[in-house]
């Protein structure tokens, strides 16, 4: 059994006094989707904040890929093959959306390179093949503000892609998008699940489901309970604190 | 910054020529009073330059960028005076006497050099912008905090070159304009041609320079830096190392434009370093067009040349034109002039003052025989 790729050990945080997260324990292994669902101020944002360096754990360890991730830099964790997406899109607005995509594949990642070098052709084919993933060939020099907001959800996507993580870390990826576009995201992910272990925070329970995978709910900053969208529907303790129908309402 | 639209470049293209030809005839054109003037106000087109880069493309709105400008205008100054101190007590420059000093300081001694005045012009300063840069920038202070930051430095080196008489002269300053340079007297009708070349091409090269920063890439982080720094930080760069590069230019530009002001107007003193005068250089490029580079250069050139002309026919009303340029600006053209012509303001002026009529979409078929546009 190879060791995992990611695992979070009795984290927790406090802002304060306030315990964000408690005592939380993740394990992710090479080419898992996941998804984690919870309420509002379940600790889903910081528990990301967390792996990806922003904000500091009271307690406990993150695990990478065998190496521990505490006190590293934001963008060394990124280097290391973390990818975020945000909650709300956030790209580059004033670069088109070729240039935003050249941002994320550029190799290595200093000032010097990116001044002194050009383009790596097996770089503007990576940039091209991305561009048809999320199927915005066709906009390549439009400004990416000028995109719509499923289209920024989707050039993100394809940014975080572009810098090839082993972990893709994804922030409410439908929110506001169509049905159809909900679909294709959900489709979207799946198929980069695999090569890419892939974590997906969500409320919304139709793309959940289509994701098809492992589910994990946070409640109050603590893993409530893992398992399918099938087995999370039916457990009474995520129907009180999630689904929102208490035992004292149903009586 | 890799689209380059067409309709933008010819506009470019059109400045481009007018300011070269205007270069090349202003020393035949002009008296050599004005033709001073036009050279020291290219040379400040080179600090609006640096300004540019940080605060129009990186977003970082330094107001202490006179710091900068006047370390380069004391190495050039410090120089000239050992260049002609022979004749004075002691073979050190003349203001020393006044203060009973009778060893040169040892910071002065490197200064007998050229080649080393040359170098320190800009290096000194890109140093000092880098090292204060690094410390703020790594304990991620920006926006406002950044600003009152850089104007707490200024008014820390301003006091402290206040201060120093027996240094450096202190609240006099450096002269320059009776020193010597290759056996010439740098105030010098000559001496003063030859400045307003140097610093033409530089103000040139210092664009070119300029535009290969921001071109590809390198450019687009700062722009990224500008408008989104997590998002930059977490696509894996170090927005850290990018911001203190391109300070430590702008504060190397800074440099070489004091210098050669310096030189120019004769003398270097702390009002360099003076907060108002910082903040005009803002003002420049806000004008000009924040983030176009030639805008600098424009704003840097026509205002101060607009407040030559306008101090010398009404000497007390250049603040209040400059204050209102500043406003005119802020509300009606935030992108600047430059950005404005980019965006096609002159045409929807003309259409909003009713001398032009707008275009429909197929004009052809909408216009009958009289011009009438058909209902």
């Amino acid at each position: 059994m190879t060791s995992p790729l990611l695992e979070l050990k009795q984290i927790s945080v406090s802002f304060e006094g306030f315990l964000a997260l408690r005592d939380l324990d993740l394990i992710l292994n090479q080419g898992d989707l996941r998804a984690v669902i919870g309420p509002n101020g379940a600790g889903k944002t910081t528990f990301l904040d967390v792996i990806t360096g922003k904000v500091a754990p009271t307690k406990g360890d993150v695990i990478f890929k065998e190496k521990s991730l505490l006190g590293q830099k934001e963008f060394r964790i990124a280097r290391k093959g973390i990818g975020r997406k945000f909650q709300s899109p956030r790209i580059f607005e004033n670069l088109s959306v070729q240039e935003n995509l050249a941002l994320s594949v550029s190799r290595p990642k200093t000032p010097f390179s990116l001044l002194i070098n050009s383009l790596k052709v097996k770089h503007l084919d990576q940039i091209q093949h991305l561009m048809s993933i999320v199927n915005l060939q066709a906009k390549a020099n439009i400004r990416a503000g000028a995109l719509s907001h499923g289209q920024k959800q989707w050039l993100e996507i394809a940014m975080l892609v572009g810098q090839d993580p082993d972990l893709l870390l994804v922030d409410e990826p439908v929110a506001g998008l169509t049905d159809e576009e909900t679909d294709l995201t959900a489709d979207l992910l799946k198929s980069l699940a695999g090569d890419h272990t892939v974590l997906v925070i969500d409320h919304d329970m139709e793309f959940i489901r289509r994701l098809d995978c492992p589910v994990s709910v946070l409640h109050q900053g603590h893993v409530l309970k893992e398992g399918s969208m099938s087995d999370i529907q039916k457990d009474p303790l995520v129907i009180e604190v999630y689904l929102g129908k208490s035992e004292e309402e149903e009586e | 910054m890799t689209i380059f639209s067409t309709k933008k470049s010819w506009i470019n293209l059109t400045i481009w020529v007018l300011i070269i030809v205007l270069i090349i005839a202003a020393p035949s054109l002009l008296p050599v009073f004005r033709l001073n003037l036009l050279g020291r106000y290219l040379s400040l087109a080179i600090v609006a330059l640096g300004v540019d880069l940080i605060w129009g493309f990186t977003g970082m709105l330094s107001l202490g960028q006179g710091i900068f400008f006047a370390l380069g205008g004391y190495c050039a100054a410090m120089f000239l005076q050992l260049n002609s101190a022979g004749e004075f007590p002691n073979s050190i420059p003349e203001f020393f006497g006044l203060y009973g000093v009778e060893k040169l300081p040892f910071f002065w001694e490197p200064f007998k050099s050229l080649i080393f005045t040359l170098i320190s012009i800009w290096l000194l300063p890109a140093i000092i912008a880098g090292l204060l840069g690094y410390l703020v920038f790594r304990n991620r202070i920006k926006g406002v905090y950044f600003s009152i930051l850089t104007q707490a430095a200024l008014l820390v080196f301003f006091n402290f070159f206040n201060g120093q008489q027996k240094l450096i002269n202190g609240t006099n300053g450096l002269k320059t304009d009776v020193t010597q340079l290759f056996g010439q007297m740098v105030g010098s009708e000559i001496m003063q041609r030859w400045f307003f070349w140097i610093s033409a091409v530089l103000v040139i090269l210092a664009w070119f320079f300029a535009r290969w920063i921001v071109r590809d890439r390198f450019g687009n982080i700062l722009i990224g830096i500008r408008d989104d720094e997590a998002r930059v930080r977490f696509t894996g760069y170090n927005p850290v190392i990018f911001k203190t590069i391109i300070f430590s230019i702008a504060g190397g530009l800074a440099g070489i434009s004091g210098a050669l002001y310096t030189v120019q107007s004769g003398i270097v003193s702390p009002q360099f370093m003076t907060v108002p005068f910082s903040i005009e250089m803002v003002i420049w490029v806000a004008v000009g067009g924040r983030g176009t580079l030639l805008g600098a250069i424009l704003g840097a050139v026509l205002i101060n040349y607009a407040k030559s002309l306008v101090s010398e026919a009404l000497p007390a009303s250049w603040m209040f034109i400059q204050g209102g340029l500043f406003i005119l600006v802020v509300t009606a053209l935030p992108e600047g002039v430059l950005g404005w012509i980019r965006k096609d303001g002159p045409k929807k002026l003309l259409f909003l003052i009713g001398i032009n009529k707008k275009l429909e979409t197929y004009p052809s078929l909408e216009i009958n025989e009289q011009g009438e546009v058909k209902s």
